[in-house]
């Protein structure tokens, strides 16, 4: 299972308390665990990417294994430790605003 | 025993005040939706229990949620009513896709950028919900990009009503300085087919046939911040009310300028009179006298708060021109704050009430049709909007 830490607000929309499990076919890549977290929280879609585009929200970033991951491609595979479950797949939200 | 419901959207979250008739004990709920910008609420007259909300965020983008029971609980409609098998929500709530040409799936239309370029239009938030007067499952959104969305599935999926954009001028339309944004939707409530909507900074424009086509309706406004004064569309209308009882008369309040249109926006004339300064955003009618208006002056464009530090209410029993401060119970010193286009609303009781918010986060009632005012709550988020449900 994939692991998924959302920031606070998309676990309030999602209505999940902690980490969200996913079970993903296939090879492990952003696209395909973000594929997979939209079709069992479909309240989430258009909130980390634009609905038609994908394009990822500006104010979003994607962690994992202590790397930032924003800008590799979306079915660049994703570390073995996220896909083996051990480590999660990080949504975070940019420190901005008021 | 009759009531009202103040569905208050602010900065940081929704808020739902009641009340019974008397509207002297409030009971206050919320946050709701905690930490997301709240633009807009408002309930259905068919279904006082069906409520929607606009909930946005810069990291987040837009979510369209709904309540069926006055708002105690909420959902996103695609997430919450239908279920799959597994009990998994299906389908989405704030997908707003704009159409495309037909023939080359390109964009209908581009508008004017602030560097002068042509720009295609992309979403970004609901300004505004407005629920079919008949049909709880209706619903209007007016969003920047300027453009009329409409649901007929309780808010599930959105459909552009393309024809607004694609009418002609939507590239001479332009962002003012909050963004383009469509947010004023106005149902004719003696005709389904008539609807009016206000653009920031394109103007207003009436539907005769449903929302399938519309025209621009700016005659006789006149605007020094464009080439031509009085051009067909550019003008930066910040909102139009109209009275249910007389829906083909209009008033605007505009950038600057104060509006009044006899012939449902064929043609207007200025009603500023008296005011001390005619900036502004808000603007209403009272709910039994349909030529006594309400509006709230503020500085100017440049600085967006009451004038001489007081917070004054006009009010015009005349539809215009001849004006009267009212200020019994609101700030008259060192008050600096604005009341933005959507946040005044007003009941229908008897002794109809008026309702506004404001950027400190003050929500001001006043039970006697302006003649005092008193705050119901003083400290919330910088108010967006501020609707009224009379209930019965």
């Amino acid at each position: 299972m994939i692991r998924v830490v959302l920031p606070p607000h998309l676990r309030t929309l999602a209505h999940v308390k902690h980490d969200v499990l996913l079970d993903v076919a296939g090879r492990i890549t952003r696209a395909s665990v973000l594929d997979a977290l939209e079709t069992k929280y479909p309240m989430l879609r258009g909130t980390i990417r634009d609905h038609v585009t994908e394009q990822r929200r500006p104010f979003l970033r994607f962690f994992a294994c202590e790397r930032d991951l924003t800008h590799e491609p979306p079915d660049a595979p994703l570390p073995d430790a996220v896909a083996s479950g051990s480590e999660p797949f990080l949504v975070i939200g940019a420190i901005a605003g008021g | 025993m009759s009531g009202v419901r103040v569905l208050v959207g602010t900065r940081k979250g929704a808020f739902i005040l009641t009340a019974d008739g008397k509207r002297e004990r409030w009971n206050v709920s919320g946050p709701h939706f905690a930490g997301w910008e709240i633009y807009h609420m408002k309930g259905s007259l068919a279904d006082p229990n069906r409520l929607y909300a606009s909930q946005s965020s810069g990291w987040f983008g837009q979510v369209i949620q709904r309540s069926c029971d006055g708002g105690k609980t909420w959902e996103t409609p695609g997430g919450g009513m239908g279920k799959t098998p597994d009990g998994m929500p299906t389908g989405e709530s704030n997908k707003f896709v704009y159409d495309t040409a037909p023939d080359t799936g390109k964009p209908l239309t581009t508008h004017q950028f602030y560097d002068g370029t042509q720009h295609p239009w992309e979403f970004k938030r609901v300004w505004h919900l407005e629920p079919s007067l008949t049909d709880p499952d209706t619903a209007y959104a007016g969003v920047e990009d300027a453009g009329l969305f409409r649901t007929t599935d309780g808010g599930k999926t959105w459909q552009e009503l393309a024809g607004l954009r694609g009418h002609g001028t939507g590239p001479k339309w332009q962002p003012g300085a909050g963004g383009m944004c469509l947010h004023t939707i106005l149902l004719d409530p003696t005709n389904p087919r008539r609807m009016y909507v206000a653009i920031s900074a394109a103007g207003a424009f009436r539907s005769d046939d449903g929302g399938t086509t519309w025209k621009p309706i700016n005659r006789g406004l006149r605007s020094q911040y464009i080439p031509d004064p009085t051009a067909e569309v550019g003008h930066c209308v910040h909102r139009i009310a109209l009275h249910r009882s007389r829906p083909n008369v209009l008033f605007m309040q505009k950038h600057w300028d104060v509006m009044r249109s006899d012939d449902a926006g064929d043609s207007w004339r200025e009603v500023s009179g008296d005011l001390p300064t005619d900036f502004g955003f808000v603007i209403d009618v009272h709910a039994h006298e349909p030529d006594t208006i309400y509006v709230v002056p503020i500085k100017s464009d440049s600085e967006h708060y009451v004038p001489d530090g007081k917070l004054r209410v006009y009010r015009s029993r005349s539809g215009g021109t001849e004006w009267e401060a009212l200020t019994k119970g609101l700030p008259q010193r060192d008050c600096y704050v604005n009341v933005l286009r959507d946040a005044m609303a007003i009941d229908s009781l008897d002794k109809c009430g008026v309702y506004f918010g404001t950027t400190g986060g003050q929500v001001y009632l006043s039970p006697d049709s302006g003649a005092t005012w008193t705050p119901i709550v003083r400290d919330l988020p910088a108010v967006l909007s501020v609707e009224v449900q009379t209930l019965q």
